[in-house]
């Protein structure tokens, strides 16, 4: 039961550069919980390059959301297969920021920055297949525009991630803010949009190929086959 | 040559390899990398198709022979520019070096061309060294991996002010086309180590230099595209493309290559096969069959022509390494790939 939950909270960690969940991307290899609730959690990645700074944030965001759960005692994340693991692990269990992993080589701890600026890629891709699917629809640029996040449809998970990441970018995301918005906020004007959705999906197409290949990967080395990609390609 | 269906394509490979990543070439006490590195290939050569694997073992040291049968008997190959990527922290003589391609190079001189590389961290003795290779391998081109580890750094830029000093001995020296490889780490370790915004600082800087994104850009394809559509002098260099996507993930690469065709342009795309991560036979075929899809979802990109995968295959190549091509593989309407000028036209119209 416990596990279930820790289970639950690793899904809610996401890998910034695909923003998908680590659990549908088949990066948690192991997740055990002994009868005292001391949790230990293992880490792979599709390839012992994968970028530390990428690699670390999973790592460190697993430890977090674990370690918030009531029932759970001690948590222990380790990253497995890596070029930088030994590093990384460490860091992690000290409960150290990235400096503490490496340093010298860096200078950003908590890596803000960098999460920043791929959580605005995130929104972008996302918006991109809500606004396409629309059109698709019939919708017109006026309606896009005009579109409020309270009346995308609430089933679909790019419509309920997206005000996630406005909440994490600090970007309006109440019921009556516009749905469709610029990375910076503003919002998208109608005549912009048709240039606006062919940056837009390339973007999108960006992180759901190199989604594609990090799947590839895991599935040549380690017969760990999950969730076709294609399935958001429409 | 390929000839398919009453066409003839002239093939050049732009990126391929003869590594000896063997354990005997390993670094003692950095075994792990070494071992990690040609692993990842490895699993890399899995996206293709399965009567294309091979084992681990061939994989790390593949001969001269296996090289020749699968590059220029099976793989349609007319030309190809041998890279070269040193990693001696992990590999004792070179993973692949200028040496060891220009020893090829040697073998099959009508065929082949050996490009050099640099590291601007190896300041003085790096620009020396840079000096010999390109008067003795007579470089026109150099490969740049900026993700390379060197004596505690885990990388670099293009941008940085050293580079550019390499830059301008490349200019000097007389080598015109840089191919940059982007990789996971940089310096610091906190920045994007993929961010290819470094490509587009020296690319302006230097209009001189030819700049072939290897592996366009991937994983960061939307800011190479944005980058490749401002600059003149960048190009794409196809490799894992094609080979990583065709057979894997056939709509990825529809669409990766649509989206190519609308950014970048087919006369400024490189076919490279990245042999021996994928044999370029199944690439080269498959490419010349490929067609965009004639669905909606595909409606607005570009669908190539028989001249569009000429030139990708090998002209546009073949233009940037003054390889000659008989005539009757030129393009027959009597076009030739875009020269930098007129894309400079089409930047300032």
């Amino acid at each position: 039961m416990v596990k279930e939950r820790v289970i639950d909270a690793l899904a809610e960690v996401y890998d910034p550069e695909l923003d998908e969940p680590i659990t549908r991307l088949g990066f948690v290899s192991s997740c055990e919980v002994s009868d005292d609730g001391d949790v230990e959690v293992v880490l792979r990645l599709p390839t012992p390059q994968c970028a530390p700074n990428f690699a670390f944030l999973m790592a460190a965001d697993a430890r977090r959301v674990v370690g918030r759960l009531p029932e759970v005692r001690e948590v222990t994340v380790t990253l497995e297969d890596h070029y930088t693991g030994a590093e990384i692990n460490a860091a992690i269990g000290r409960g150290d920021g990235f400096t503490g992993a490496f340093p010298g080589e860096c200078v950003d701890d908590d890596l803000a920055a960098l999460r920043e600026l791929f959580l605005r890629k995130a929104l972008v891709a996302r918006e991109s297949r809500l606004c396409e699917s629309l059109l698709a629809n019939g919708a017109t640029s006026e309606e896009i525009a005009a579109y409020r996040l309270e009346d995308l449809p609430n089933d679909v998970p790019d419509a309920q991630r997206c005000v996630e990441l406005r909440r994490h970018l600090g970007l309006p995301d109440h019921p009556q803010a516009p749905a469709f918005v610029l990375p910076d906020g503003r919002p998208l004007a109608p005549a912009d949009i048709e240039r606006w959705l062919r940056t837009a999906r390339l973007v999108r197409m960006s992180l759901e190929v190199n989604g594609g290949i990090c799947r590839s990967l895991l599935q040549v080395r380690h017969g760990v086959a999950i969730d076709d990609p294609e399935e958001v390609l429409r | 040559m390929y000839e398919k269906d009453g066409e003839s394509y002239f093939v050049v490979d732009a990126h391929q390899h003869f590594w000896d990543a063997s354990p005997d070439n390993w670094v003692k006490g950095q075994e792990q990398y070494a071992k990690g590195w040609i692993e990842c290939f490895h699993a890399y050569m899995g996206l293709g198709p399965p009567e294309t694997h091979w084992p681990i073992e061939k994989f790390m040291k593949y001969s001269e022979e296996d090289y020749v049968h699968d590059v220029f008997e099976e793989g349609h190959i007319d030309a190809g520019v041998l890279q070269s990527t040193y990693l001696k922290e992990w590999y004792t003589d070179g993973f692949n070096t200028v040496e060891r391609n220009a020893k090829m190079v040697e073998k099959y001189p009508d065929k082949l061309i050996a490009n050099g590389r640099f590291d601007p961290r190896e300041g003085e003795a790096g620009l020396k060294q840079l000096e010999e290779d390109a008067k003795r391998y007579k470089l026109k081109g150099v490969k740049v991996y900026t993700a390379e580890w060197y004596k505690g750094s885990r990388g670099w830029k293009l941008s940085d002010p050293e580079a550019q000093i390499f830059l301008d001995k490349c200019k000097e020296l007389g080598i015109r086309n840089v191919h940059a490889h982007k990789g996971p780490t940089i310096w610091p370790l906190d920045k994007d180590g993929f961010d290819v915004k470094d490509i587009d600082v020296a690319a302006t800087s230097n209009p001189e230099l030819n700049f072939i994104v290897e592996h366009v850009g991937l994983p960061r394809i939307e800011d190479f595209c944005f980058m490749a559509t401002q600059e003149p002098n960048v190009y794409a260099g196809l490799a894992v493309v094609i080979g990583g996507l065709m057979h894997a993930r056939p709509r990825f690469f529809a669409k990766v290559m649509g989206e190519l065709l609308f950014w970048v342009g087919e006369d400024k795309m490189l076919f490279g096969s990245d042999y021996g991560i994928w044999e370029p036979k199944w690439q080269v075929e498959g490419f010349i069959d490929w067609t965009m899809p004639d669905t909606e979802e595909y409606s607005d990109y570009p669908h190539p022509t028989t001249d569009s995968k000429k030139k990708i295959m090998g002209l546009n190549a073949a233009k940037l390494y003054d390889i000659e091509v008989p005539a009757e593989l030129q393009l027959q309407n009597g076009g030739t790939p875009a020269a930098k000028d007129d894309a400079q036209l089409v930047e300032s119209a």
